[in-house]
């Protein structure tokens, strides 16, 4: 029957109106789970109990329906590792806002998927559990941090996921999978119960396999939570009235193609294509030139993001990690695999005395003026577009003696990250040959996600990238 | 011969103040340490620095801080916020501490004494650590951590090193405790640790300190930590301002140092010394939005602020015409003020009780150490209503009563006259058996004494 393949969305619909069981659906989600899980490794631990659970919430706005989730999202019944030595086996005594909201609707965490370790990449290799592999192409890498969660979603071995974002982490993995991946603006999500690694980055959000999925998803989780102080405290839109909307008369700005990395490769086509998709539409759209200079109506050049992220956030990391000293739970230091070593030199070095001005201090500034450039272009554009990443998902094995490599591959999403904006990653190209996907990136102004989903639901209704709505 | 008139202090205080919110500085637990029935009862995520846990301002401790820099007289800061301080030990759960750097809550106050003003650099906010406690269990050397304490909130306040003698250090604690017991802001209870303190101690040559601008400090100082009490502030500082002055005489400089005071010996002795200075790569709290408080907002608490000391002083020293000492007693604590007004309150209130002037009253606290645990306010002014009847009697009566007594009690005036004094009390007891309770003591204690003396020798 293949209801693992079901959207949400039609998840929902079918259960709600008795065409199909929870039973029949776990039936088969778990079936993938047994056939994949142990090539692909993308559960790190599942709960043996879901369905049983799942058939007591069909009444729920979520019927029930199974989510794979990032494990770094605490979680009682299941262990919460972040993919770290350090915590192996460790089960926490409270439950993730996150989680807690999303089993409140009526959903239910079937497992925790593989991440890289603290969240500290951009390919899932990193993880202290092995690798994750790529459901279209088991030789590539799936993307990171949130590989795990992708995987799940692009394998059909979840309905819809969920995932974290702190430079790329969810759009990425989402973009190498061939899935979509939604960041709500930083504080629009709570991060009370997530183990915490760029503290003024860290963006929750939803994985799944259509923009209206995450949209649903986004509106169950999303809204002030009393254990998070840096959340908004205005009441949450409902996510799912942007779907199905026209995008007549919407300003639509094309950014990073003329960047030298990405001339005339094959994510510069794929952009061009999205942005004929949107003039025909009835969307304004027009190129916004790169810049190395802060100027108005241009876009200031990631390649600066690359420092500014790299910098702030090693050094929030190299604090939030201190407390792993296993007094009070997990093991001790030794176990801290080597690229959390290297993550936290960097950030001590940075933030230490005499240093602390001309790395630290220098990159917050730096991050400054890319919020003002993006105000000053949200006051003209209402989304702005790029590739999510600089190509396909690179092969098994790339990311290794390559420390940064994950800055690298996110150098497209860190400006928005650092300005703490929404974006989206939609699927924008296929390659038949290697069954690989490349990423469209859509951003908005903080705050603007309903933007965000109604441009990114338009391209996808549009376009045939998006298996499942072909199915 | 060391002349220490040759030498002045020059003493600055670091002070901590647990602040007695009902809940922890940055999460919902309850802030109650020092009374907690058993260790590690009053955690969460957050204070335990579990993955995951985030702190979440305690408002009123935060506007604690605030009134407690509006009296001291500082400015609030336009633009502030909370800082991470770095470091490792076993009761900082987190690996480090939520404080407060380079932008406090509050600035540039002071403190008026009359020995010499004492200026506030900061009144700043920060979390408490964990407890530890050292222990054998089954032979073995152990350490135990109580996170009961973790995340309590924490005021400290900074002097500039103003203070110049030990005595002036305690006026100023005093005068510091006072204003806080004002604010109901905190027990302020050392032996319960709700106040600590440091002071950090140097000494010059009297002549150098004239010569040289406020700004030149001594090139050395030290920190003595481990004191319990006010009196315990004073012996510390006199045994380090004496040791100190030891090594200037002999041209030497003291080591930069911390010290701890030994109560033992009311002495100091060196702490492990750093060779170098810890680097806390402080750096903002991206956990919690920075403040950015408005005038209104200020005023607001402001207009919240109770009676203070000092203003409290003016008024009732104006008001009722006592002495600025009596006034300072009665205003020694908030509760003895309130009873002295609510005294006050009920004569306004009665007409039988109109005789009874404030002064009275004043007296009757101070001296008879009336206070409202004992003595309801209606209790005190009974008292003083029966002693004006008690006045009130026929002075004739008494003078007949204390004839008598002079008559009867031939033994006692002998001892009296030869300068046994003492006998005062019993012969005042004497009359005023025969008055039957009644009569002013001290009036009767004048009579007796004069006629007493005027009877000279045996009639």
């Amino acid at each position: 029957m293949d209801l693992n393949k079901l959207t949400l969305k039609q998840a929902i619909d079918k259960l709600k109106k008795r065409e199909i069981s929870i039973r029949d659906l776990y039936a088969d989600v778990e079936k993938a789970i047994e056939e994949k899980n142990s090539s692909l490794n993308v559960y790190l631990s599942l709960d043996k109990e879901a369905r049983q659970k799942g058939e007591k919430l069909l009444d729920k706005p979520l019927a029930g329906v199974p989510f794979a989730v990032k494990d770094n999202f605490l979680t009682r019944e299941l262990p919460t590792t972040a993919s770290s030595k350090v915590l192996e086996g460790f089960m926490p005594a409270y439950e993730s806002t996150v989680t807690q909201r999303l089993m409140d609707h009526g959903g239910v965490v079937i497992g925790k998927t593989n991440m890289d370790a603290w969240a500290h990449g951009s390919s899932t290799e990193t993880s202290d559990y092995g690798a994750t592999k790529n459901p279209r192409n088991p030789k590539h890498l799936p993307g990171g941090s949130s590989g795990g969660s992708a995987a799940a979603v692009a394998a059909d071995m979840c309905i819809v996921a969920i995932g974290s974002e702190t430079a790329g982490s969810i759009r990425q993995p989402a973009s190498w999978s061939g899935v979509v991946g939604l960041k709500p603006t930083y504080g629009r999500v709570s991060r009370a119960g997530v183990v915490a690694m760029g503290s003024s980055l860290d963006s929750p959000g939803p994985i799944g396999k259509t923009v209206e999925d995450t949209a649903i998803v986004l509106y169950m989780i999303a809204g002030k939570d009393q254990y998070d102080a840096t959340m908004r405290n205005e009441p949450v839109p409902d996510f799912t009235k942007s779907i199905g909307k026209d995008i007549k008369g919407m300003k639509i700005g094309i950014c990073y193609i003329d960047h030298k990395k990405l001339r005339s490769t094959p994510v510069e086509k794929a952009v061009n294509n999205a942005g004929a998709v949107f003039s025909s539409l009835g969307a304004d759209v027009k190129t916004v030139p790169l810049s190395d200079q802060l100027k108005d109506n241009a876009i200031l050049t990631p390649d600066y993001s690359i420092s500014v992220y790299t910098v702030v956030q090693r050094g929030e990391v190299s604090s939030n990690l201190a407390r792993y000293d296993g007094i009070r739970y997990g093991h001790g230091r030794s176990n801290f695999g080597a690229e959390a070593k290297r993550r936290i030199m960097l950030g001590t070095f940075t933030l230490s005395k005499g240093y602390a001005d001309r790395y630290y201090v220098k990159a917050q500034q730096v991050r400054s003026l890319y919020i003002k450039n993006f105000q000053q272009l949200f006051s003209t554009f209402d989304v702005l577009i790029s590739p999510t990443s600089p190509g396909f998902a690179l092969k098994l094995g790339a990311s290794m003696n390559s420390p940064m490599f994950g800055e690298l591959e996110d150098m497209l999403l860190e400006p928005s990250s650092i300005a703490g904006l929404p974006g989206i990653n939609v699927p924008c190209f296929h390659d038949e040959k290697t069954n690989l996907y490349l990423g469209l990136n859509i951003i908005a102004n903080q705050w603007e996600e309903e933007k965000v989903i109604r441009v990114a639901d338009a391209f996808e209704k549009n376009t045939k990238w998006n298996e499942w709505r072909n199915a | 011969m060391t002349n220490y008139m040759d030498y002045t202090p020059i003493i600055g205080m670091e002070i901590h103040v647990e602040l007695a919110t009902s809940s922890k500085m940055f999460c919902g637990c309850k802030n109650d340490p020092f009374y907690a029935p058993s260790p590690n009862i009053y955690t969460c995520p957050t204070c335990l620095g579990l993955p995951g846990g985030l702190p979440v301002p305690n408002k009123k401790a935060i506007e604690g801080t605030i009134k407690l820099g509006l009296a001291l007289g500082c400015e609030i800061q336009e633009f502030s916020k909370f800082d991470r301080k770095n470091y490792f030990y076993p009761d900082l759960p987190k690996g480090y501490q939520i404080s407060q750097y380079d932008q406090p809550f509050c600035r540039n106050g002071f403190v008026e004494l009359p020995e010499g003003n004492v200026r506030i650099q900061r009144v700043h906010l920060e979390e408490d650590t964990g407890k530890l406690l050292h222990t054998t269990i089954d032979g073995a050397h152990v350490t135990l951590v109580d996170f009961n304490r973790s995340g309590v909130p924490l005021v400290e306040i900074v002097t500039e090193p103003d203070i110049r003698s030990s005595e002036h250090a305690k006026t100023f604690l005093k005068k510091l405790y006072q204003i806080i017991r004002y604010l109901k802001i905190s027990g302020a209870d050392m032996e319960k640790g709700s106040m600590r303190l440091e002071p950090n101690i140097s000494v010059q040559k009297t002549d150098d300190r004239r010569q040289m601008t406020e700004r030149e400090l001594p090139n050395y100082k030290v920190e003595v930590k481990n004191i319990n009490s006010f009196n315990f502030v004073k012996k510390a500082i006199d045994y380090e301002v004496k040791r100190q002055i030891e090594i200037l005489e002999k041209g030497q400089t003291p080591l930069q140092e911390t010290r701890g005071y030994v109560e033992r010996t009311g002495s100091t002795v060196s702490q492990r010394s750093k060779e170098t200075a810890d680097d806390y790569r402080y750096f903002p709290e991206p956990d919690i939005p920075p403040y950015r408080f408005t005038k209104s907002y200020i005023e607001g608490i402001k207009q919240q602020l109770p009676e203070l000391p000092h203003q409290k002083l003016e008024r009732l020293s104006a008001s009722y015409g006592i002495s600025i000492p009596d006034t300072e007693l009665l205003i020694e604590t908030p509760d003895r003020a309130d009873y002295f007004e609510a005294c006050i309150a009920l004569i306004e209130a009665n007409n039988e009780y109109k005789k009874i002037t404030p002064e009275m009253v004043a007296k009757s606290i101070i001296n008879k150490k009336r206070d409202g645990m004992t003595h309801s306010p209606h209790d005190l002014l009974e008292e003083q209503k029966k002693k004006f009847e008690d006045s009130n009697i026929n002075i004739q009566d008494v003078t007949q009563a204390v004839d008598q007594v002079i008559k009867e009690q031939t033994k006692a005036i002998e001892d009296y006259k030869k300068g046994k004094s003492s006998v005062m009390m019993f012969l005042v007891g004497q009359a005023k058996k025969i008055l039957k309770g009644k009569g002013d003591a001290e009036i009767i204690k004048k009579l007796l004494s004069s006629r007493i003396s005027k009877s000279g020798n045996s009639s």
